[in-house]
């Protein structure tokens, strides 16, 4: 009889910290929805910032300016990760793997776990300090590290999954080495490739740590990548420990346009993986 | 026919290349934050990390207070996260039908895909006051007793930080655990119930026995985490360079003294201290990490064909 | 539908990297630093971009400290700070640095308490009392004495300050070191230093924020940031014994006082003043500036603004409660801006 209480308890417990959490999640999303939408306005997105403590203004400068640090961040970090992803895919299935590809994948999953505060401050060291500027370069130079490792992996595993009859029978055709692995192997596998991506996207559209040091932040379009550049999380950070009312409005509205932006990335990632397997 | 070997010669140097550089960037990273930090070591050695005297203005800096925030805020996160983790975990890995799983999974997703700076934001307008009016009180009526819970409640403090953290590292404890309890062979479940067990029996027996590891390893994970996160903390815990057992006292953490003080660090010692402190979160998280792998990696392949 | 699509991509990409987005040829000044005098600033750099329309300014408020150690690593155009550079700072910098006093303001003690709107009359002793943690709750016999007629409740004390290197913790402590041997002893003064209590905010904003959402609490913000979230603060005695409330009035007798006969480095402090009207913790700001300039374009349109922030730009002093600079005082800054070489 004992046996049965506890069982039934224990199941009630498990089932309630699935309910739990479900809840946790909809007064988390719940209040970022209904305060974001009561304090989103047209001007939210078309103006700029208005002076200290003066009511009105928007972010429009922070929305595109995300934007473009992301751009900037794949720009950069899509091509080296997907390259070192066929680098080590290619090893591994060579004949004699090396030893740098596994000091690689050790690393790259080293600096997966590394917090992204520290990534600001080397930024800040390699890039802000010599070109004595706080610029969207740095940032994106930050925001594409963080790219880095998830990117990477992704494009190794989803090289490895294609099967080796697709390679073989390319190579036996004629159809060069590199063309079969540019053209055959990376194409059946750019789906898989994609989502991790876009996972990545996704992580670093919200960082804000990284971006103190090296964005830094523009209350004015940004005229160049060489310069200050506005960013949504910034944006929504400065607002949220500032005392101004009309301040912290504007923090839940950018906060529901980021966790939009952040969601739709999500999804779009979900319906590719889905959409190929 | 020499033109071909070219072209994948060179396809092959350029991947080389690439990896190459994904390579020196994370040996550059380590190596600057040495670099940097060299000054600190040089003035402080090793007391800096059992020294709590953080005084810009004689320019003593030891991280102590840091290092205790860090640790008991991410501990309090656990406490309050792994019960919750492991319940979702099992859920999904015993319970839930396929149509629930895909919810849920889509429900952790979205938790997971919050930013930090969200949390924060949250953890300010949201949570600090709750905690300030009704949690902390209620709990300083009871317990009050105790040290853990004495003190003004500012709703801006260590358990305020504690529980933001523990929300965010429930979606990384809870799908690797899940992982893990999925890898545990079907015929060691049924051999448990075939044996008269009762359901919770059987997972106490069959499942939680032999994935224990591995569910050590994703809360090591979930402690690197922790450890890790910036803002959020950073907006919640009320920045404070304190070392008190009180969980309504401000504090701070490795994290959010280095997001705080670093843009207006003005000496050269002081920024030399803050990248000590960069440094040691990077040594703390990578050896969690690597140690949470290892563990997972070990309880899944053990019973994979 | 292919090429439509391509063609977009190409010129999103063609406009973010020609540099020109989103108009012509202006002219991006950036500068870090106080949070004091920010409100005055991002006023002073709204209006005067309609005035001159090939600048921008951007003012990043991320403390004093942070003015001083950009403007040292050469990361930003000027600097900003309420607290004077040290030496050992100045030397770091390895070129002359200009300190240009723009304005003078007071560092105010807000206070949160519930259901409860009168003016606290405070002393030094009690501040430093608080500040130092000996003094825990409003019903303090010392504070009792100095508001005989006012109900104080039996509560702790919330003491708010500041987390980040700031000028306006320079002020505060430059004054507590002034009025008290103990402080000086235990704590000293600095853009940031060991405090014995209290809860850190970000900025004057992030301090301000604490005393507005945390009931019974207490903590020194520059006066706009009180006046603007509408937050109570109190008298202060200053040394001929009058309680004094902060106003463009004081902070200008405070720098008839002081600054009677300013040195040409304009590097002088305002706290504790001999004057009868005097608010004895006020300070001027400084924008720091290279002495040497190294692009031209950037020079002329910083001096410039520099100039006119000094003369029209005083008009806007006074609303956010800010002192404007005196007629003799405005002559001496001109001279000091017309230094700037490039």
């Amino acid at each position: 009889m004992k046996r049965k209480i506890i069982d039934k308890i224990m199941q009630f417990l498990i089932y309630t910290s699935g309910v739990l959490v479900c809840f946790v999640l909809l007064i988390i999303l719940g209040y970022i929805v209904l305060k974001g939408i009561s304090s989103l306005s047209l001007d939210f997105f078309i103006r700029l910032p208005k002076p200290v403590g003066e009511v009105g203004g928007g972010m429009v400068n922070a929305i595109v300016g995300s934007f473009i640090l992301v751009l900037l961040s794949t720009l950069w970090s899509v091509p080296i990760g997907v390259l070192s992803g066929v680098y080590l895919a290619e090893s591994s299935s060579s004949a004699k793997p090396s030893n740098f590809s596994s000091v690689l994948r050790f690393l790259l999953d080293v600096l997966s776990g590394v917090p992204s505060i520290v990534i600001g401050i080397f930024a800040y060291s390699l890039i802000v300090l010599p070109m004595k500027k706080f610029s969207a370069i740095a940032g994106s130079f930050a925001l594409g590290i963080i790219m880095l490792p998830t990117i990477t992996r992704t494009a190794e595993e989803m090289i490895k999954m294609v099967p080796r009859s697709i390679k073989e029978a390319s190579l036996a055709l004629g159809i060069n080495y590199w063309k079969t692995v540019f053209f055959v192997i990376l194409n059946t596998a750019k789906p898989g490739i994609l989502t991790g991506i876009l996972i990545a996207v996704a992580r670093i559209f919200g960082e804000t740590a990284p971006l103190l040091f090296t964005a830094f932040g523009n209350r004015f379009w940004h005229r160049s990548l060489f310069e200050p550049i506005a960013a949504l999380p910034l944006q929504i950070f400065a607002y949220a420990i500032s005392p101004y009312d009309d301040w912290h409005k504007q923090a839940w509205a950018g906060a529901l346009i980021l966790i939009l932006i952040v969601y739709i990335i999500i999804f779009m990632s979900r319906k590719i993986l889905l959409k190929y397997r | 026919m020499g033109n071909k070997n070219f072209a994948d010669k060179l396809f092959f140097s350029v991947t080389k290349v690439a990896a190459f550089i994904s390579f020196a960037l994370i040996v550059l990273l380590f190596i600057m934050l040495i670099k940097e930090s060299g000054l600190s070591f040089s003035k402080f050695g090793l007391r800096f990390f059992i020294t709590k005297v953080w005084d810009p203005v004689v320019e003593q800096y030891g991280a102590l207070s840091f290092i205790y925030g860090s640790v008991i805020s991410s501990l309090l996160a656990l406490l309050i996260s792994v019960p919750i983790s492991l319940g979702i975990a099992l859920f999904l890995s015993e319970f839930a039908s396929k149509k629930l799983k895909e919810f849920l999974s889509i429900i952790m997703s979205l938790l997971a895909g919050i930013p930090s700076v969200i949390y924060g934001l949250w953890g300010i307008f949201v949570l600090a006051p709750i905690l300030r009016n009704y949690i902390e009180p209620f709990l300083q009526k009871i317990f009050g007793f105790l040290i853990f819970f004495q003190g003004e409640p500012y709703g801006l403090d260590m358990l305020a930080a504690g529980i933001i953290l523990s929300i965010m590292i429930t979606p990384t404890i809870s799908s690797i655990s899940k992982d893990v309890f999925e890898s545990v062979p079907r015929n060691l479940r049924e051999a448990g119930l075939a044996l008269g067990a009762t359901k919770w029996e059987m997972i106490k027996i069959a499942v939680l026995k032999t994935a224990k590891q591995g569910v050590i390893g994703a809360i090591i994970l979930g402690l690197g985490r922790a450890i890790g996160e910036t803002m959020a903390v950073t907006m919640v815990i009320g920045n404070v360079h304190e070392i008190s057992l009180s969980l309504f006292h401000p504090s701070a953490t490795l994290a959010s003294v280095i997001a705080n003080e670093f843009a207006e660090a003005t000496t050269d010692l002081y920024v030399s201290a803050l990248f000590k402190i960069g440094l040691t979160l990077f040594f703390v998280t990578v050896i969690l990490n690597i140690f949470a792998k290892f563990l997972i990696y070990s309880t899944t392949k053990k019973y994979k064909v | 539908m292919k090429k439509i699509k391509k063609y977009i991509v190409a010129t999103i990409l063609s406009s973010i990297f020609t540099q020109q987005i989103f108009s012509q040829k202006v002219v991006l000044i950036n500068g870090a630093g106080a949070t004091f005098p920010y409100p005055l600033y991002s006023k002073w750099f709204y209006e005067y971009a309609k005035i001159d329309k090939t600048v921008n300014f951007n003012y990043q408020s991320i403390g004093s400290g942070g003015g001083i150690r950009q403007i040292i690593a050469k990361t930003v155009d000027f600097g900003a700070t309420d607290g004077i550079m040290t030496q050992e700072q100045e030397k770091l910098a390895g070129e002359e640095i200009l300190h240009i006093p723009m304005t003078a303001g007071a560092v105010v003690l807000a206070y949160n308490i519930p259901n409860f709107n009168q003016q606290l009359n405070l002393t030094a002793e009690i501040i430093s009392g608080i500040y130092l943690g000996k003094i825990t709750k409003w019903n303090d016999v010392k504070i009792k004495k100095e508001n005989p007629d006012i109900d104080l409740p039996d509560k702790k004390i919330v003491v708010a300050r500041r987390s980040d290197g700031s000028g306006t913790t320079y002020i505060f402590t430059d004054y507590l070191c002034e009025i008290s041997k103990e402080w000086k002893t235990k704590v000293g003064k600095g853009t940031s230093v060991n405090w014995p209590v209290g809860l850190g905010g970000k900025g004057n904003e992030g301090v301000a924020g604490i005393i507005k959402n945390t009931p019974y609490s207490i903590g020194y913000v520059e006066i706009s940031y009180a006046i603007q979230n509408k937050l109570f603060y109190a008298k202060v005695k200053n040394k001929s014994g009058k309680y004094i409330n902060p106003s463009v009035e004081s902070i200008t007798a405070a720098i008839e006082s002081k600054a009677k006969n300013m040195p040409k480095d304009f590097k002088v402090s305002l706290v504790d003043p001999e004057g009868e009207n005097a608010y004895p913790i006020s300070g001027f700001t400084w924008i720091l500036v290279y002495k040497k300039q190294k692009d031209k374009v950037v020079a002329e349109k910083l001096i410039q603004f520099l100039k006119w922030a000094v003369t029209d730009g005083q008009k806007y002093c006074a609303d956010l409660i800010y002192a404007p600079l005196s007629e003799n005082l405005r002559k001496m800054v001109l001279d000091a801006i017309n230094q700037i070489e490039y």
